[in-house]
């Protein structure tokens, strides 16, 4: 996969993750037949995600000691499915979609603006550290194109006028409830 | 035919997401009518005698698939929703799981029943993460009701139903890659054989079907598989979501009966209701982005002349020369204004993406094609580069592990195929070429 998995190795400190986070992986490990608990890597991290903002390598090393799993593990996996953030990334990260049904219906003009917009080029974060622009393949979506995606939600139909809408209603913490 | 709906027939129904309102709707009745009054291979006979053919793009029929399964005893067997829906152009899966998330419950336990599977799964991709959330509340009210758990309807048997998702990967549709996520790993197909069906999840006998496969045993175990496959023409029976997106007036997800006209289906007031903004149309992709793309003199005409049909026969009619397929169902209409070569580098950028790296001439292949595509796009092509493509091309099909080496190779081949002009107007014009589109063409550029 061509991805961005270049692991960050900035960060060193160890992490633990909140009660509620743990909370769920137990309930996740437990739902799998015994022995078969890597089975939740996956889901895991996006709860790490959900609540670190990006994957780690501390916080990877530590989803490892939770399923009692080689660290490697979970680094195989998380760079391989392109949802992770390995980097740290902005507080919201808005993933537009870039496939054929999508570039039909202008994303690639779409994409261009938001860039514009927020003064930063595809993979870059805005100086404020509020938003990070990533294009991405297939959304599933393609009949409500063209669309985005920011911490699992979807917003469709997207025209210029209501991206600018989106990016000030995200400024304003209208979204950080879900 | 234009009404017949077996899948989507109760998504308006204010509430239908709800154990309550879907059981009041005739909800479960397949459950209570196989669990009570049938056998396993009965209800895999009527999936036969449905003649239901895989939704998921491969069109296998799902009896037979089901019909391999090893049976050996005392060990688990596993059957498993692929509701990874990722292929572009295609969204039906997750239109019927948002709206009717009982069906595909309610087919899952249908099938785990026939199979004899304990414990079942349904992979969702990762980005779909809020129905995932709508997945497990159905599935904690079917198990407060008693269709889920221990002793089904005091029938002995006993079921577990559990969501998984995935991470971001068009390759984890793919039913090997699937299974290697649903342990935990990353997603790289698996040789085959041993089959799923022999060796799959956690190395027991798996079935692997898709959301729209599953649905359909619903109405087929409810009115049996006879009155299903009265539904369709030939050998595509039932009815099929299609998803249609791209330069028409209405996308959206469509259930059709097996046979509608592709014209009707583009042009008709209940469907597409035709080319967006007053366009003509100059191309159909009508299967996901993985088929042939057709050329509009081909579209709603077989070569032969005969009108082109929504069903496997019809849609492949031609072959690789002048037809295309079924696939998935992702119908993406391309107006007379789509510049087919920036399309086809497009998808082949999307394929050198989502290669996952095990087999060099999908590996290094699909990332040649890209760039190779990228530069006929952006003006920089030769005439030997449209050869090298087909050479590229030749070289990738069939030497990989799973499909989507050939995923990637056909599209770039129909491409050519039907629209050499244009890319060699991009080579001869190309700074013309980076200012306006080709236009319409009018005639396929193979005799036919």
């Amino acid at each position: 996969m061509k991805v961005n998995n270049q692991i960050a190795h900035s960060v060193h400190e160890p992490v633990e993750f909140r009660t509620e986070t743990m909370e769920k992986v137990k309930e996740l490990i437990a739902s799998y037949p015994e022995g078969k608990h890597k089975s939740a890597v996956i889901r895991i991290l996006h709860l790490v995600q959900a609540e670190q903002g990006w994957v780690s390598v501390p916080a990877m090393d530590k989803v490892a000691e939770i399923l009692n799993i080689q660290p490697i593990e979970v680094y195989e996996v998380a760079t391989f499915y392109t949802m992770f953030h390995l980097e740290p990334v902005g507080k919201y990260v808005f993933e537009v979609c870039r496939t054929g049904p999508c570039m039909l219906v202008g994303s690639d003009d779409l994409i261009d603006h938001i860039g514009t917009k927020l003064n930063i080029h595809v993979g870059e974060t805005t100086q404020d550290g509020m938003f990070t622009l990533k294009t991405v393949e297939c959304l599933g979506g393609c009949g409500y194109a063209p669309l985005l995606q920011c911490k699992y939600k979807f917003h469709e139909h997207l025209t210029t006028e209501r991206v600018d809408q989106l990016i000030e209603e995200y400024r304003s913490g209208k979204y950080d409830q879900n | 035919m234009k009404d017949r709906k077996l899948l989507l027939e109760n998504v308006h129904i204010e509430g239908i997401e709800t154990f309550d309102v879907y059981r009041k709707n005739g909800g479960y009745r397949s459950v209570e009518k196989a669990l009570k009054s049938m056998t396993p291979d009965e209800v895999v006979d009527e999936v036969k005698k449905s003649g239901l053919r895989g939704r998921g793009g491969a069109g296998f029929p799902t009896g037979m698939k089901w019909s391999f399964l090893a049976k050996p005893e005392g060990v688990a067997r596993y059957l498993v929703c692929n509701a990874d829906e990722s292929e572009p152009g295609t969204f039906k899966d997750r239109y019927l799981m948002e709206k009717n998330p009982h069906l595909l419950i309610e087919g899952m336990i249908t099938s785990s029943f026939a199979l004899g599977a304990n414990l079942s799964f349904i992979y969702i991709r990762g980005e779909f993460m809020y129905i995932l959330h709508t997945l497990e509340k159905a599935i904690a009210e079917a198990h407060a009701n008693g269709f889920l758990g221990k002793n089904i309807l005091g029938s002995g048997f006993d079921l577990d139903l559990q969501v998984a998702p995935g991470g971001g990967a068009y390759i984890c549709g793919e039913e090997t890659a699937l299974i290697e996520s649903l342990e935990g790993k990353r997603g790289n197909p698996r040789m085959k054989p041993p089959f799923p069906a022999v060796k799959g999840l956690w190395g027991c006998p798996t079935v692997v079907n898709n959301v729209e496969s599953i649905a359909a045993v619903v109405p087929i175990v409810n009115d049996g598989g006879d009155a299903y496959a009265q539904i369709g023409i030939g050998r595509s029976t039932g009815t099929k979501l299609i998803s249609a997106s791209g330069n028409i007036v209405r996308p959206g997800v469509y259930e059709i009966e097996m046979g509608l006209s592709v014209e009707e289906f583009i042009y008709g007031d209940d469907f597409c209701r035709g080319i967006a903004n007053g366009k003509k149309l100059k191309a159909c992709v009508p299967g996901g982005s993985s088929v042939p793309i057709l050329p509009h003199s081909l579209v709603t005409k077989t070569s032969a002349g005969e009108e082109r049909l929504m069903s496997y026969e019809s849609l492949a009619d031609g072959g690789f020369t002048s037809g295309s397929m079924m696939g998935s169902g992702g119908f993406i209409v391309f107006d007379e204004d789509q510049c087919i070569v920036r399309n086809t580098w497009n998808f082949a950028r999307f394929y050198s993406h989502e290669s996952c790296g095990q087999c060099s001439p999908c590996r290094e292949g699909t990332g040649w094609m890209e760039k190779v595509l990228h530069r006929l796009e952006h003006g920089h092509g030769t005439l030997r580069d449209i050869a090298l493509l087909e050479e590229i091309n030749k070289k990738i099909e069939g030497n990989t592990i799973c499909p989507l080496g050939d995923a990637a190779a056909w599209p770039v081949a129909a491409a050519i195929r039907h629209f050499r002009d244009e890319f060699e107007w991009h080579v001869n014009e190309p700074k013309l070429a980076q200012l306006k589109n080709y236009g319409l063409i009018t005639q396929p550029s193979v005799a036919v």
